[in-house]
């Protein structure tokens, strides 16, 4: 019998199938440049929509600026939504699954490795649109502490693709619904993260919706972004939106990783595993 | 000389949740199997025989409802991850991969799923991709692969980690006569590498007697028979198999199926010729005389008729009563 791998062997296995998980999703993605060319081109389009119409109402340009923030980041929900959650519908269509349950190392390093080419990719047309939607609308930015902005920038990913390896778990059981689910889950949250609004935390923005805006990562890092790069705050003025971060993150990580465990052994033992075309 | 096993199962059994007010559908019924080192065992059984849902198992897939199953003496149940390391799969007809990836990109990917290091992968690609003649193909992305080539890279990413125990599912699933040979002879190059396995599962008779060492035959879950082909085909050559060709096309097979004598029959019909082909296995040639009274019965006549030598078709009529449906 072989012996059990050490715990170094079992990290380092488990890295390099992240890595390479990561790596397929940069190749594959940047392979075709028309993608790239869409994904930038045609969120400006609506961002282009809210900022003449903040303009057209008389509100500051910083309005404009807001919005073009919360289009580039809203790319980062739509990435987490479609290529993280219902990921593994499309692998198992695809004959992938299959092929990652039976090799021998975790589910959750070849969710990180979709997680990290994800978010690698998503900057990259993020940065994309904020250059773009600079160029296009002249739209004034001022950024006193890039060192924080950098940090939220970071936390805000990790726990939006934190929880988005939890739908991932979530959905891996399902058929078509992933799709369905995917649809349901988009729009709520691109009103909800007030990614088009000059600001969420306004009064002009019902209490109910702050709460509820409050619950999903995108909300707090979006807010906390605008603030660092618009209005010109310090990390003084973001530190509870870093410890709500920090917070979803252990929370949704640790969750994400037993409802896989758990969507897993029952996908197994209900034989759902491997079925097709549901 | 005592082999060791490779693979084992004790007592399976495997439910499947049916139609509502339907009960239960038994996938597995109690297989009891042992594969050894150094051997291809082939799983022969018609669709829904059960044979993808025992591999399933085996490769961690699928829980067992019931029963025990051990590869290399570990339990699919509680050592799963210590399992993984020694396994690979290929399913027939499954292209896994990324299409936008070339051939060498998704074996390399692939390679990484097993912690093969860069230097390691890269000579172990090379290897395969010469043994599998996919040098051609190499930076073509698997898109634009045709099926045969696909099924290749789909073979190769099985090889890739060097599994001691490899699990093909209908690999020849979909490929030309050539490409089948070509990997037929591949397997039986691999097993002579020593220490290795193949659990193989199939429909093609003439591909589970050419290949494998032993051979399971499988139906409803059960396992009926297990033996080498020669052995089982022995078992069928006390009686008599009989190929039979009559026109019109017959409409009423059970009719025959019920003639004193028969053991098991199987019809293959065309349509365009309207000529049926039967394939019987009768417990004497006393049993012949009534046979072709029952053929004219059903209004059929006789175009041409002769022995034949046992195949593993025949194993499989004499146990079911009928070929594969």
């Amino acid at each position: 019998m072989l012996p059990s791998p050490s715990f170094r062997e079992d990290l380092t296995n488990n890295l390099r199938a992240a890595y390479a998980r990561m790596w397929v999703r940069l190749r594959g993605a940047n392979r075709d440049p028309t993608a790239l060319a869409a994904e930038i081109g045609l969120p400006i389009l609506t961002i282009g929509a809210y900022v003449i119409l903040y303009r057209a109402i008389g509100l500051p340009a910083t309005a404009g600026a807001a919005v073009i923030v919360g289009g580039a980041m809203i790319a980062f929900w739509t990435n987490v939504l479609w290529n993280m959650s219902s990921q593994w519908f499309w692998e198992r269509e695809q004959g992938n699954l299959e092929m990652y349950l039976v090799a021998p190392v975790s589910r959750m390093s070849i969710l990180l490795g979709m997680a990290m080419g994800g978010s690698l990719n998503t900057a990259i047309r993020a940065l994309g649109i904020v250059l773009l939607g600079i160029f296009a609308f002249q739209v004034p930015f001022l950024v006193r502490d890039p060192f924080s902005v950098g940090i939220v920038f970071v936390l805000t990913l990790a726990a939006l693709y934190t929880l988005g390896m939890l739908f991932a778990s979530l959905f891996m059981l399902y058929g078509r619904e992933a799709w369905n689910t995917a649809n349901l889950l988009q729009e709520p949250v691109y009103f909800l993260s007030g990614a088009y609004f000059p600001a969420i935390y306004a009064p002009i923005v019902p209490f109910g919706l702050q709460v509820a805006g409050s619950l999903i990562p995108m909300t707090i890092g979006l807010d906390a972004i605008r603030r660092l790069v618009i209005d010109g705050a310090s990390i003084m003025a973001i530190w509870p939106h870093i410890v709500a971060l920090i917070a979803c993150i252990l929370i949704l990580f640790p969750l994400a990783r037993r409802t896989l465990n758990y969507m897993e052994s029952l996908g197994k033992k209900e034989g759902r595993l491997t079925l097709r075309w549901q | 000389m005592k082999r060791d096993l490779s693979i084992e199962t004790k007592g399976l059994r495997r439910l499947f949740k049916g139609i509502p007010g339907k009960g239960d559908v038994v996938a597995l019924d109690q297989v009891g199997l042992e594969v050894y080192d150094d051997e291809i065992f082939g799983l022969l059984g018609p669709n829904g025989a059960g044979k993808t849902t025992l591999i399933k198992i085996l490769c961690t897939l699928l829980l067992p409802t019931q029963g025990e199953a051990l590869i290399k003496g570990l339990d699919v149940v509680k050592q799963a991850p210590q399992i993984r390391r020694l396994i690979n799969l290929v399913s027939g007809g499954e292209t896994p991969g990324y299409g936008i990836l070339s051939v060498k990109e998704n074996l390399w990917f692939f390679s990484q799923l097993y912690g093969l290091s860069r230097d390691f992968a890269k000579d172990r690609i090379a290897k395969l991709v010469d043994q599998l003649e996919l040098q051609d193909y190499l930076n073509t992305r698997m898109s634009k692969l045709s099926t045969g080539y696909k099924q290749r890279l789909n073979l190769a990413r099985g090889f890739v980690n060097d599994p001691a125990v490899l699990f093909l599912d209908e690999p020849t699933l979909g490929l030309d006569v050539l490409s089948a040979r070509h990997l037929r002879t591949l397997i039986q190059d691999w097993i002579k590498t020593g220490g290795k396995t193949v659990l193989l599962t199939t429909h093609y008779m003439a591909e589970a007697d050419q290949l494998c060492d032993r051979v399971g035959i499988i139906n409803r879950g059960k396992i009926l028979a297990c033996d080498t082909p020669q052995r089982l085909k022995t078992k069928v050559a006390g009686g008599a198999t009989w190929k039979i060709e009559i026109t019109p096309n017959l409409s009423r097979p059970e009719s025959i199926k019920s003639v004193p004598g028969v053991v098991g029959v199987s019809e293959t019909n065309n349509i365009e010729t309207g000529v049926t082909t039967l394939k019987l296995v009768l417990e004497d040639e006393s049993a012949m005389s009534d046979l072709l009274s029952r053929i004219r019965e059903n209004g059929c006549k006789v175009l041409n008729m002769g022995k034949s030598e046992p195949t593993l078709e025949d194993v499989y009529i004499s146990l079911v009563g009928t070929g594969f449906e």
